[in-house]
């Protein structure tokens, strides 16, 4: 994907609960809440379901950045599924670390599922939030050099 | 099992980074269950590894494979074979046993460990394993009524317990780790035999430990 400037779109996956930030996208799109086309959802039973080789397999396979969207704390349909996400989010944070990329490029959110606005909202931001590191990533300075 | 830790990335990945065919082997054994070096495990740093090269310039092409068990030549069977031949290089997950089994296996293949080898111990809890035995080749259990004084006391005291025993726990850790001799002491109680603690036990006899160089065992009658 490129944008009019010329500058590469990020590619964004976002693994939502199918109970909670699934139905809010899904909600999002019904009360035409614009949020961007970055965005691609991936839907799980729950966030228990996220193992960090899924997050980063992700990167791999060429996501610029990663979003796991589960239920409100307190309210996971298996009772522990998005404190577990949460820690397996924060393991691999550490994983992409060591190879040098940026843990920015990986979050974990909690989202209802009448909360439409409130994912539109969290998609809008971690999109400039990963456009923006592109962008530092992009200036001269910051570049790593390849000459071998 | 025997107990390890994944060694740090950095370290991982530079023993590797100029490899161009690389085989990262997990172990499905002690390995897989103390989640070092495992398929789940393998997968993981086979990921990192290929982000990392990817990020440097690096053409390492990754395969991944876990066999049963490396410290036993049937689990290498052809599918595996034919992977760590293919191979410039193998890092295995599997324990410094593992390691040293594929190189005097497959003599011509670069083999690096993934792994820093730590212990014999005990899972306590899912992500809490715990050192229990230090294969001291003659085994003292029955004296200290299943309590090892050789691996969980921190000065391996056949007579104890130190003066540094404060609360149950031991001076050399006092947060993490529990008196051996607290321990020895409240199970002798328990089993109504704190008089066994009067006799006075002997210096360990450490020849059948490290001290005359690598041991093995052998059978003669199951010796084909
Ligand atoms: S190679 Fe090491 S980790 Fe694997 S089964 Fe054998 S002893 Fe256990
Ligand atoms: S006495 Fe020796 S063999 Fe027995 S548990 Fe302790 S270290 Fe292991
Ligand atoms: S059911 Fe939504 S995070 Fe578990």
């Amino acid at each position: 994907m490129e944008s009019e400037a010329g500058e590469r779109e990020p590619v964004i996956i976002a693994f939502c609960c199918h109970y909670c930030a699934f139905t809010a996208a899904d909600l999002a799109g019904t009360m035409r809440q614009q949020y961007p086309t970055n965005i691609r959802i991936v839907r799980l039973p729950c966030t228990g379901k996220v193992y960090v080789n899924m997050l980063l397999e992700a990167f791999v396979d060429g996501a610029d950045g990663v979003m796991v969207a589960g239920c409100e704390e307190g309210s996971c349909h298996f009772l522990e599924g998005n404190y577990r996400a949460k820690k397996r989010v924060n393991y691999a944070k550490q994983k992409i670390e060591e190879v040098g990329i940026n843990p920015e490029k990986l979050e974990m959110y909690h989202i209802g599922a009448s909360e439409g606005p409130l994912f539109a909202r969290k998609a809008r931001e971690f999109t400039e939030r990963i456009r923006k590191l592109m962008q530092e990533e992009n200036e001269p300075e910051n570049q790593i050099q390849n000459e071998k | 099992m025997i107990i390890a830790e994944q060694k740090p990335f950095k370290e991982i990945y530079e023993s590797v980074k100029d490899s161009e065919k690389l085989l990262v082997l997990g172990c499905g054994t002690c390995v897989t269950v103390c989640m070092a070096g495992g398929e789940k495990e393998v997968g993981v740093l086979a990921n990192q590894i290929r982000l990392a090269a990817g990020k440097d310039g690096g053409k390492i092409e990754v395969t991944e494979h876990t066999i049963t068990r490396q410290c036993d030549e049937e689990f290498f069977d052809e599918g595996a074979s034919e992977k760590i031949k293919e191979a410039d290089s193998v890092l295995s997950l599997g324990c410094g046993v593992g390691v040293q089994h594929i190189v005097q296996l497959y003599p011509d293949v670069v083999v690096r460990p993934g792994v820093n080898t730590q212990f014999y111990g005990a899972t306590l809890q899912q992500g809490i394993w715990t050192e229990r035995c230090a294969g001291c080749g003659e085994c003292v259990l029955e004296r200290f009524e299943g309590i090892c004084p050789i691996a969980r006391c921190s000065k391996s005291l056949m007579n104890g317990p130190c003066g540094g025993s404060s609360n149950g726990m031991c001076e050399v850790d006092p947060e993490n780790t529990e008196c051996a001799w607290q321990l020895i002491y409240d199970r002798m109680k328990r089993l109504n035999k704190l008089d066994k603690l009067m006799d006075y036990q002997p210096p360990k006899d450490w020849s059948h430990d490290r001290d005359g160089g690598p041991r093995s065992v052998s059978r003669e009658d199951v010796l084909f």
